[in-house]
């Protein structure tokens, strides 16, 4: 079984109408064993963007604090706050930075711009980034998470529609994969402010 | 240096003969090293072929007779391929039998166990004992040892000494105790039993043990999951018990989870 399957995990961003979602399960397991059902995937980096990291757990950690840090750094140094698309090359960066020694983690950005425009990305564990317009997926249940979003996103959902679009798509993944689910959490991005819920998932 | 070219080239053309001339009709040989090279039943490396996995299973003796729970949920990889599956095989009115390991080999030598429990009555007049059943079990799987055979199996009944239990596995291993559970959640349904289990109980009590531990292991196990399927077995023979969905059990069993519908709770902004 490769590292990356270790602790199990699925993550999902999904563009709306001035929104965006991001979504993720909350298992963390070793293996088969399902150890902690209260796992947090998706980090706040500012009020306008998240970042959702699938796959190795203890570099889910480290990478998120390291984010953090350059986060702040960047605030201080540039006196503003970073922009999605500013902090995704700053991620596929940190990544590429560790080429042949890398942290076994796939990222999931999504975040509103400076003109509420809705914003998505996902990368590889080295760094190679993708700007898709309707969806990214990553984790154990990647391959339903696609064959779910596939089949029910459309473009132009508004905040509610498009939270029970991802909810539908990500519940439905987990409970196809084995190595993640046990709860879910889905964040939505507005220009108002953020919708955060937690989904009653199954618990097996 | 031609010799040697000569030697692999000829050694090579030899080897490619051996395959064309065993084509497919290669199973009921002697060699299974060459299926076994591409596959995979007990899911201990990435082989071509792979059966279907996970479970948790498991039976016990009580005072009422003998108990019977299993998950249902089958795994290929970590995909769930269904969460509906029976792994409880009724071999005659009297005698079940319980699977884990590969779903193919449970299925089909559960087959063959029910005909040769049938047979065994026809030609002695009176229904087989659950240790002679068990027997036949772990007979036919001894002359399949070391074929790639994956096997986990309980075989309970009841007979003219009452209640029946056995574990029999594809390393032929046959033993009979109050107690057995197996498959990949088996460790956490051990947990559950042996801390509240007695010989003693009732059949509500039973059934409610029984039904925890199945809980447990669904919840912490990602190869075992969907639903609870009991049967409780008697004098009289077995008894089948509505199917309980663990996912509604573990709202039951956690009253304090407040839930709300979000149909209920339009979307508000709670933080900036």
């Amino acid at each position: 079984m490769s590292i990356m399957q270790y602790n199990g995990s699925a993550v999902v961003a999904m563009t709306g109408k001035n929104c965006v979602a991001i979504a993720a399960d909350k298992r963390l397991g070793q293996r088969a064993l399902t150890v902690d059902m209260g796992f947090d995937k998706v980090f706040p980096m500012t009020n306008r963007l998240y970042v959702g990291l699938a796959g190795l757990a203890t570099d889910v950690k480290t990478l998120h604090d390291r984010f953090r840090m350059h986060v702040n750094l960047y605030k201080h140094r540039e006196e503003r706050t970073i922009a999605p698309k500013t902090f995704a090359h700053m991620v596929s960066h940190m990544l590429y930075e560790r080429r042949f020694g890398p942290y076994f983690v796939e990222p999931v950005i999504a975040g509103l711009d400076d003109n509420q425009q809705p914003f998505i990305c996902n990368m590889d564990l080295i760094g190679c980034p993708n700007f898709p317009n309707d969806f990214v997926v990553c984790g154990t249940a990647d391959e339903n998470l696609f064959g779910m979003c596939e089949s029910l996103w459309e473009p132009d959902l508004g905040p509610e529609e498009l939270f029970e679009t991802i909810s539908q798509a990500l519940l439905n993944a987990v409970d196809r994969d084995a190595m993640s689910g046990w709860g879910a959490i889905v964040h939505i991005l507005t220009p108002d402010g953020v919708i955060t819920r937690e989904l009653k998932g199954r618990m097996d | 240096m031609n010799s040697i070219v000569e030697e692999l080239t000829t050694k090579n053309r030899e080897e490619v003969k051996l395959c064309k001339e065993l084509e497919f009709e290669l199973a009921p040989g002697d060699d299974f090293s060459f299926v076994q090279k591409f596959m995979d039943v007990k899911s201990e490396r990435n082989a071509l072929i792979r059966a279907a996995h996970g479970t948790t299973t498991l039976a016990f003796k009580f005072r009422e007779g003998v108990l019977v729970a299993t998950d249902s949920r089958a795994t290929m990889g970590n995909v769930i391929a269904s969460q509906e599956v029976k792994k409880v095989i009724e071999i005659n009115d009297r005698l079940l039998g319980t699977m884990a390991g590969g779903a193919a080999d449970c299925s089909y030598w559960g087959r063959v166990l029910g005909m040769e429990c049938r047979m065994y009555q026809l030609r002695n007049k009176k229904l087989i004992s659950v240790a002679a059943a068990s027997k036949i079990l772990a007979n036919i799987v001894y002359r399949y040892k070391g074929s790639g055979l994956s096997m986990g199996m309980m075989v309970a009944g009841w007979d003219d000494k009452g209640p029946g239990l056995y574990y029999v596995d594809s390393d032929a291993q046959r033993i009979t105790n109050d107690l057995f559970s197996v498959g990949s959640g088996s460790t956490f349904a051990y947990g559950v039993l042996d801390a509240h289990y007695r010989y003693d109980m009732d059949l509500d009590e039973a059934k409610d043990l029984a039904r925890r531990a199945i809980y447990h292991a669904t919840h912490r196990d990602a190869f075992s999951g969907g639903i609870v399927r009991m049967y409780w077995l008697h004098k009289d023979g077995w008894t089948a018990y509505p199917l309980e969905d663990v996912s509604e059990l573990y709202y039951k069993y956690h009253p304090e989870i407040a839930i709300t519908n979000a149909a209920d709770s339009p979307l508000t902004v709670n933080a900036s």
